[in-house]
């Protein structure tokens, strides 16, 4: 059998509706990147130009795009020695930097509660290693997962390099921005560059709808917004597909979004939905074709309900984590109202951003949490922080969360993840058992 | 004698390889999948549980996950634990940005399953320049003097593995 290739960007007839990206192909690169590529803006821009016109030809990008803004994942548990090794090099070319306002994602650890996490000091290097690195590149060290909430929303058009997938899925669908998932090595050369290969998600024809679903059941509870967004990312299935949602009852917060994002992200390798009515693409089902579309799933509470019951399968926990993603002061304060009066048997981590951790200071939710047991920690995130590590360093297996993405993450990391509410994971620290 | 069993693809990076298949209708993030020190499929609920990963030709269904993939990938490579080659049904901009940056072989998209068409355990030989991968003939998998020059051969059965 010898397959047929198929026409740029349109998919087999006998297929349901389905984004598909155009095959591999070479850029149209301008002067100014011909500059680059021959080396004449430096061996930085040439190496980060280098990269991007291989994945851009891979995706068959007919040019780039200038971008606004970058956002790199850049742990040094995913990066190693390798990829510290490679950005040290870059920095040490001393050839100027970053072009456009380039931050980062969470750290692989918060300094101040290294050793209450059972992180060795090899970690702490390397971390010190690759921070000093992005310092002489011109990156600033934002430390977060939540910089949509914290740093700088992009906007309606926006078109940016963002990296870590709940950044993008948010920045792309409830602010209406352009942006693929660039992992950290492309996020990093396009604030080295200006710009990005103009592909998938940068297109309009991108971005309309693959994929239509009507809901019976708008959640309550975080955990549940979680689960929701991990049930559609299931069913979604690859990143090209794009989910409209019709049938909630009332807008979402920002927060509601956060975890109903992250987790479609996660289950599905999601980068954007549209909500019919609240997101800003989608005010009418028809603006992102989904009138087009016949309902492909319906999702009640049932559905949130089986995918919560598949991750429990213990009562006893070693740890309460709320992290993935980092949390808002609203997600604080809350947490601090619940640990209130209480005195935890087991650890509980509540796991925020640096711009938001002075707030969490100032207005008392961290004496609230920690006077109870629990620690609040900044600029990490748990599954970034050498989770395996951890586990075998602290004895942590059994882990109760509110965050969908991070059950989703840490099977592989030799955890058994449980979800629940912010309520019953608290509950849970204080006992010892989920319930 | 070649075998006239190729599938072609219309995304394509890498070198030319040749490798011993590793196949399951599922899909593939290193941070979510992988116990990356051990080189193996670490996930429980994974196909490919337990199963080594290190220089196999991995033919999955797709891209999934975070971020992280994109480093990942280069850092196994500089541990010689990583696949040579990743073929999927439909690949996510992580995972072809992480083999751009790891020099690992990838091919996306083709128009049936390939995972249904790819029998586990195979030898096959991937051309990102014709952008195929192709099923070796018993004879081929006895014998590297058919493959082309510069093919890196990496991984096959004990008898007739050779680097």
């Amino acid at each position: 059998m010898h397959a047929q290739v198929l026409q740029r960007g349109v998919a087999p007839p006998d297929q349901p509706r389905r984004a598909v990206p155009p095959g591999s192909g070479a850029m149209t690169l301008n002067d100014e990147e011909k500059a680059m590529l021959a080396g004449e803006a430096g061996t930085v821009a040439r190496t980060a130009i280098e990269h991007q016109i291989k994945v851009g030809n891979f995706f068959g990008a007919r040019d780039f795009v200038p971008v606004t803004q970058a956002h790199i994942m850049a742990d040094t548990e995913s990066l190693g020695q390798a990829g510290v090794v490679w950005l040290e090099k870059l920095a040490d070319a001393r050839e100027g930097g970053v072009r456009i306002p380039t931050i980062t994602d969470p750290r692989g650890t918060d300094f101040s509660k290294a050793s209450m996490l059972g992180q060795a000091d090899w970690m702490l290097e390397l971390e010190q290693r690759a921070i000093g690195a992005f310092k002489r590149l011109g990156v600033s060290m934002t430390d977060t997962c939540i910089n949509y909430q914290t740093v700088l929303a992009a906007t309606r058009g926006e078109h940016v390099a963002f990296g870590d997938t709940g950044v993008v899925i948010y920045s792309n669908s409830v602010g209406g921005a352009r942006s693929n998932f660039e992992g950290g090595p492309s996020a990093l050369a396009a604030g080295l560059t200006g710009r990005t290969p103009r592909y998938g998600y940068h297109l309009d024809a991108q971005r309309q709808a693959t994929l239509r679903i009507r809901l019976d059941w708008t959640p309550r509870e975080l955990n549940d917004w979680g689960a929701l967004g991990g049930v559609i990312g299931r069913l979604a299935g690859n990143y090209w597909a794009v989910p409209v949602v019709e049938g909630l009852d009332r807008a979402p917060t920002s927060d509601e979004l956060k975890h109903f994002g992250a987790a479609m992200a996660s289950f599905g390798s999601t980068a954007l939905f549209h909500l019919v009515g609240i997101t800003p693409e989608a005010q009418r089902l028809s603006d992102v074709g989904g009138d087009k579309l016949p309902v492909a799933h319906r999702i009640g509470e049932s559905d949130i309900v089986a995918l919560r019951q598949s991750y429990a399968v213990d009562d006893a926990i070693d740890v309460v984590v709320f992290s993935a993603p980092q949390l808002s002061i609203y997600e604080l304060r809350e947490l601090a109202a619940m640990c209130k009066g209480r005195r935890f048997k087991r650890p509980l981590l509540a796991v925020t951003s640096p711009q938001v951790k002075p707030d969490c200071d100032r207005f008392g939710y961290t004496e609230a949490i920690e006077d109870a047991g629990g620690s609040v920690l900044s600029g990490m995130c748990f599954y970034q922080s050498y989770a395996r590590e951890m586990s075998e360093a602290k004895g942590w297996k059994r882990l109760a969360t509110n965050s969908a993405k991070l059950v989703n993450i840490l099977g592989g990391y030799g955890y058994v993840p449980m979800l629940a509410s912010m309520r019953s994971c608290v509950e849970a620290a204080e006992t010892g058992v989920l319930r | 004698m070649s075998s006239n069993t190729v599938f072609k693809a219309r995304h394509a990076m890498g070198r030319r390889v040749v490798g011993q298949a590793l196949v399951a209708h599922d899909g593939f993030s290193a941070r979510y999948d992988l116990n990356r020190l051990q080189g193996v499929f670490s996930r429980p609920a994974h196909k490919l549980v337990g199963q080594s990963y290190v220089n196999r030709v991995l033919v999955l269904d797709t891209a999934k996950g975070g971020v992280a993939t994109a480093w990942m990938l280069h850092e196994m490579r500089s541990r010689h634990m990583a696949p040579v080659a990743i073929v999927f049904n439909t690949v996510n901009t992580i995972l072809a940005q992480g083999a751009a940056l790891g020099d690992v072989t990838m091919l996306a998209g083709f128009d049936g399953d390939i995972t249904a068409q790819i029998a586990h355990g195979a030898m096959v030989e991937i051309d990102p320049e014709a952008m195929t991968i192709r099923l070796l003939d018993a004879d081929e998998i006895e014998s590297t003097a058919e493959l082309a020059p510069g093919t890196q051969r990496v991984h096959g059965p004990a008898r007739s593995a050779s680097a």
